[in-house]
């Protein structure tokens, strides 16, 4: 279990809290500049933070009140840097050689069990620079684990290879991650990335931790106005919140939508919400359903865009001033029912989809 | 052909060239990727010898080795013996006018290793000294073979300096380069000649030697 609060002021501000426990992914999503890196090497010890603490299997590596500051050689991470970082002198296998912890005689053994491991048998004898940019993150990985580290740190590991690479990686991660038991810290900037390698995600934005939680809460259930943004949420609105009796209403526009009951949320509130594309629920044309009785609205498509069998349908919903609603179908969806630009489909959108979250207009965000 | 001058000359060089490679390492590792108040005028003053007129550093390196200066006193009261026009004092001069040649190579050379490389050192768990000895050393070396190289060929071939704290005293301070000079005014000009060639042969072999070194040395 590894556990990190720290505070910093200069010279990256930070103000950042997570855990992340053994044989678990973690994956610190947020966009360029937003301190992911410093939150790693604050990990590693290549920075010191001015508070706070970071705890890694009940051991303390940093501590402010205390005066704890583990070195980096103390730490036992194994680190993956964004440029990798081989040592362009040595060969694949004096680059994991260095970091084995005890200079035994199996070390050759323990080499070529780590080099399996990444997939790269047979390469021990060559230089970083004779490799592909795969090949060189995978000795970057097998140089992190070389070291039995109590925690695993990945700064961006797939930015520096190419997309058909890049796939061909996550798969490999993928595998290798059911024989590893220790907290495994994946910075990106990419969702999708993090979507697919991580069990929890963890927004940080500015230098502050936003959100933490399983990934598909954190996307589809962002807890502010700011997670939300960060997630990139694609149907974001602002509402108000009408309680009458014991049922829970939301008004949007001049539509009243029906909601499921929640005591966060008080009559005559503003709120945001939001609803996952591929939530929303198309009215078929040939066969009704007993969904379409929830919530339902007429859209006039305004556009459509296919990528990978999944199409985005965009309309303007007409009960709501025209606001624009995406839509994900598949594409076989999209012909049955024979969707096109200008017609005039009916949608609805089911109370339990939707998400909503509490108004910080006072915090400054617009919409 | 003087064959003591050469003598001198081939030893200050030697001298000068194996304390500046621990020298001049110590002062360009504490200078790459370092930044504190004053290390401009560090950097500064390494290089001062490489723009002041010879005479001028001589001049006040001299004045500093007179029995009456502090520095001249010093080594007196240590060894017994004086600074100026001996050997010694011909090579604390040389080492403080070769500095600039042995360090700014291997200060060149250590920034050039990427910071990230010195901090996976560590996160491998290598200690800072191990990073030094397997990591920014063996990188490097090209720099580092390069100022030792530039510092023995420099102490080879310097005059002005030599002439104003050395003087001409035979087997102690009269180098190749005084040798050749005192020639060209008796009028010798075969010795001259024969000298001159010896020096000219000695740098030339010496820097090709450097280049193919060095060129073997990146093709990793």
């Amino acid at each position: 279990m590894l556990s990190v609060n720290i505070q910093n002021d200069a010279p990256i501000p930070l103000d950042v809290q997570f855990n992340c426990a053994a044989g678990q992914l973690l994956a610190l999503v947020g966009p360029s500049g937003a301190g992911k890196t410093t939150i790693l090497r604050a990990i590693a010890g290549l920075l010191r933070s001015q508070q706070g603490h970071i705890i890694c299997n009940s051991a303390v590596w940093q501590d402010s009140e205390s005066g704890i500051d583990l070195t980096p050689q103390q730490r036992r991470v194994g680190i993956v840097f964004q440029d990798y970082a081989l040592f362009p002198h040595l060969t694949v296998a004096d680059n994991l050689h260095l970091a084995l912890p005890n200079q035994s005689k199996n070390n050759s053994q323990r080499i070529d069990k780590l080099l399996q491991q990444v997939n790269l048998p047979g390469l021990a004898a060559r230089y970083p620079s004779q490799l592909s940019g795969g090949q060189k993150q995978r000795v970057a990985l097998a140089r992190a684990l070389a070291r039995d580290p109590q925690v695993l740190l990945l700064d961006e590991p797939f930015s520096a290879v190419d997309k058909v690479t890049r796939r061909k990686l996550y798969i490999e991660l993928h595998c290798l991650r059911r024989e590893l038991a220790m907290p495994i810290v994946l910075v990106t900037h990419d969702l999708d990335e993090a979507a697919m390698l991580a069990d929890e995600m963890c927004v940080i934005h500015q230098g502050s931790s936003l959100q933490q939680g399983p990934v598909n809460d954190v996307l589809h259930r962002p807890a502010t106005l700011a997670v939300a943004r960060q997630v990139d949420v694609r149907n974001l609105f602002s509402g108000m919140i009408i309680k009458q009796k014991d049922a829970l209403y939301l008004q949007w526009h001049d539509q009243r939508l029906t909601m499921i009951n929640d005591d966060r949320f008080s009559s005559g509130q503003s709120v945001y919400w939001t609803l996952s594309p591929s939530k929303v629920l198309l009215h078929q044309r040939r066969r009704p359903s007993l969904g379409e009785q929830e919530n339902p609205l007429t859209g006039i498509i305004s556009d459509m865009i296919t990528l990978r069998g999944i199409t985005t349908v965009l309309m303007n919903i007409t009960e709501a001033d025209n606001a624009m609603l995406q839509m994900d179908v598949p594409e076989h969806v999209v012909s049955r029912n024979a969707l096109k630009i200008g017609e005039t489909v009916g949608v609805s959108l089911l109370s339990e989809a939707i998400h909503l979250m509490p108004d910080n207009r006072e915090a400054g965000i617009e919409l | 052909m003087d064959w003591q001058a050469l003598q001198v000359s081939l030893l200050l060089a030697a001298f000068t060239s194996a304390i500046l490679l621990p020298l001049g390492l110590l002062l360009a590792r504490g200078l790459a990727h370092q930044q504190f108040t004053g290390k401009y005028l560090i950097e500064a003053l390494i290089v001062l010898p490489l723009v002041l007129p010879p005479t001028v550093l001589g001049y006040f390196l001299l004045t500093a080795m007179d029995q009456n200066a502090l520095m001249g006193q010093w080594f007196y009261q240590l060894t017994g013996s004086q600074l100026a026009f001996s050997f010694n004092g011909l090579l604390l001069a040389s080492l403080i006018y070769s500095l600039p040649f042995a360090v700014q190579p291997m200060l060149r050379a250590l920034e050039q290793i990427p910071y990230g490389l010195r901090e996976a050192a560590w996160c491998s768990g290598l200690s800072r000294w191990q990073t030094f000895l397997k990591i920014e050393l063996p990188l490097a070396w090209p720099g580092i073979i390069t100022g030792l190289v530039l510092s023995f060929c420099h102490t080879l071939g310097e005059f002005g300096v030599v002439l104003m704290i050395g003087g001409n005293i035979a087997g102690e301070t009269r180098t190749l380069s005084i040798a050749i000079y005192d020639s060209v005014l008796a009028f010798d000009h075969a010795a001259a000649q024969q000298m001159s060639m010896v020096l000219l042969l000695i740098a030339l072999v010496t820097v090709t030697l450097v280049y193919w070194f060095n060129r073997r040395l990146m093709q990793i």
